[in-house]
């Protein structure tokens, strides 16, 4: 399995951490309140939790999301969409917030290995179920298949979107897909990318699924 | 986004219960139920949906496609958009719809979207959109900027004074095509509803789009036995190749013999306040020579009605060369 422990990936400094270390020792007196349980575990440099009692939250709902293989128990307000979710109460950073409005793909992840848009989704639709992000396809040292042709076809500039561009692919290789790039160009619509990096990212889908 | 009670009911029973305490199933809804999320959350985000309740009705059993004795197809109302799209029996004998779904949306969002959702899925009208602007629809009585504002992509059928908000949704289109029939619970019982009579036009009164009462759950909805021999198409122009709402769309569903169209039922999008079909254009092609003559008569007939907007105009002639390449390429197959 995976390991989805963000201070495992990064053990260096990282911009994340100096952010929730340096962050929350200014503003600590203000929103102390709001500085998720695993996120100050995380920076704190122990082992990050699988349980979350989270802050305190008038109306906060008991859920357990399963993401990557591990159950987090969480409590969270209703409100938190599945992106909120993972990257600020779960600190798995990988999935990317871009439009927040189903626009740009950047926040996908799968739910029992179909792509969704995470931003779009509450987490609490998601008890019980199954989630993988872009943490548990891979590691650096063992890579997915895809990122490793993502890597090799240079299918990025900036990588923003990568993890969603990333997460759709998988998905796809799944799903009733005509072989030539234009079925890919159209079934990978729903991840925009800002830099243009398309026709590596096609290069690198029409990789995969050829050694396939 | 408003602060609200999250509920997943037991049962439809439960479902219907929680939400006939909502004042109205319709824009200002208290009560919303949750499919996909991905009409709803966008909207709650914008602060254009505030239900203090969400009844999250995902898990119902309403999931399945089943074949029905007279040989038509139930689909249910939490059936996935990919997963009707994707069905076998869809594709073979209702491709229009299959054709439809695949055009709309991502591939993400049709993982997620609901059928009875899309039954709902509300305007791209910017204004409508935008709480901070006036709009009939969202604030009935506040007046319609669109009107002299942007509305390039509005509606040129069936618009009114108060609202010229362009229907989005490419499904519904081709249900509209293959004269589905939509399945609804409420606290009276059960009823059915044809398609052309669910979606509402403005009119006077906006904030109400369709006939849905408080405590109103589709269930399922219903196509008739397939059409032996019918030829199917669904054609989207729009302004990029993927991923974008509709200038103008046309279903076609034509059955031809010797060379003469014995039956044809079509069907508008991106162009209507509802999904449109065109008995007119239905009309004037049943008898007629499958050849161009006869298919741009149907056009000039579908869009006789048609009234554009400050933005648009191009839109009437784009939507007959639509219907004109549709009914082209669906005789030529």
């Amino acid at each position: 399995m995976p390991d989805d422990d963000p201070q495992s990936l990064h053990p260096g400094p990282t911009r994340r951490k100096f952010l929730l270390t340096s962050g929350s020792s200014v503003a600590a007196s203000l929103v102390a309140a709001y500085v998720p349980a695993s996120a100050k575990s995380a920076a704190g440099g122990t082992d990050a939790a699988s349980t979350s009692a989270g802050p305190r939250i008038e109306g906060a709902v008991p859920i357990t999301l399963r993401i990557n293989g591990k159950d987090h128990k969480l409590n969270i307000d209703p409100r938190t969409t599945l992106l909120d979710c993972i990257r600020e109460t779960v600190s798995l950073t990988g999935t990317k917030k871009g439009c927040d409005h189903g626009q740009c793909g950047a926040c996908t992840v799968h739910v029992h290995g179909r792509r969704v848009l995470s931003c779009l989704n509450l987490a609490l639709m998601h008890d019980g179920e199954e989630i993988t992000t872009v943490e548990g396809l891979g590691t650096p040292e063992a890579m997915h298949p895809m990122q490793a042709s993502f890597l090799a076809c240079d299918a990025y500039q900036c990588g923003y979107c990568t993890s969603g561009q990333i997460m759709s692919a998988v998905a796809l290789l799944k799903e009733p897909c005509g072989p030539d790039d234009a079925a890919v160009k159209e079934l990978m619509s729903g991840n925009i990318c800002r830099c243009g990096a398309y026709a590596n990212i096609v290069d690198a889908i029409q990789q995969v699924r050829k050694q396939a | 986004m408003h602060i609200f009670e999250f509920i997943r009911p037991k049962d439809s029973a439960a479902a219907i219960a929680a939400a006939a305490q909502s004042k109205t199933a319709q824009q200002g809804a208290d009560v919303r139920f949750m499919g996909g999320g991905t009409t709803l959350i966008d909207l709650m985000k914008l602060n254009v949906e505030t239900p203090a309740r969400v009844l999250d009705i995902n898990r119902l059993p309403l999931d399945k496609i089943e074949l029905m004795p007279d040989g038509g197809l139930k689909i249910g109302a939490t059936v996935r958009n990919s997963d009707l799209a994707y069905h076998a029996k869809v594709q073979k004998d209702y491709s229009v719809l299959s054709q439809a779904i695949l055009q709309g949306a991502s591939a993400q969002i049709r993982n997620m979207a609901t059928v009875g959702g899309n039954l709902l899925q509300r305007t791209r009208c910017v204004y409508f959109r935008d709480t901070a602007m006036p709009c009939n629809k969202r604030e009935p009585g506040t007046g319609c900027p669109a009107i002299t504002g942007h509305n390039r992509t509005l509606a040129i059928l069936g618009a009114s004074e108060l609202c010229i908000a362009t229907n989005p949704s490419d499904m519904c289109v081709a249900l509209a095509a293959l004269e589905a029939t939509i399945h609804i619970q409420g606290m009276m019982g059960s009823r059915a509803v044809a398609f052309g009579d669910f979606h509402l036009l403005p009119g006077n009164t906006p904030h109400r789009e369709t006939v849905l009462e408080a405590g109103d759950l589709i269930t399922h909805v219903t196509l008739p036995p397939p059409i032996t021999g019918s030829k199917q198409v669904y054609l989207k122009l729009r302004d990029r190749a993927s991923y974008e709402f509709a200038l103008s769309s046309a279903a076609a569903v034509i059955t031809i013999a010797s060379g003469r169209i014995t039956r044809a039922r079509i069907a508008l999008g991106g162009v209507g306040t509802k999904p449109w079909r065109s008995l007119e254009a239905e009309a004037t092609l049943t008898g007629k020579p499958a050849n161009e003559a006869s298919f741009r008569e149907a056009a000039e007939a579908a869009l006789r009605n048609a009234r554009p907007q400050s933005e648009n105009k191009f839109k009437i002639e784009l939507a007959k060369r639509c219907l004109t390449h549709a009914l082209r390429t669906a005789t030529a197959s």
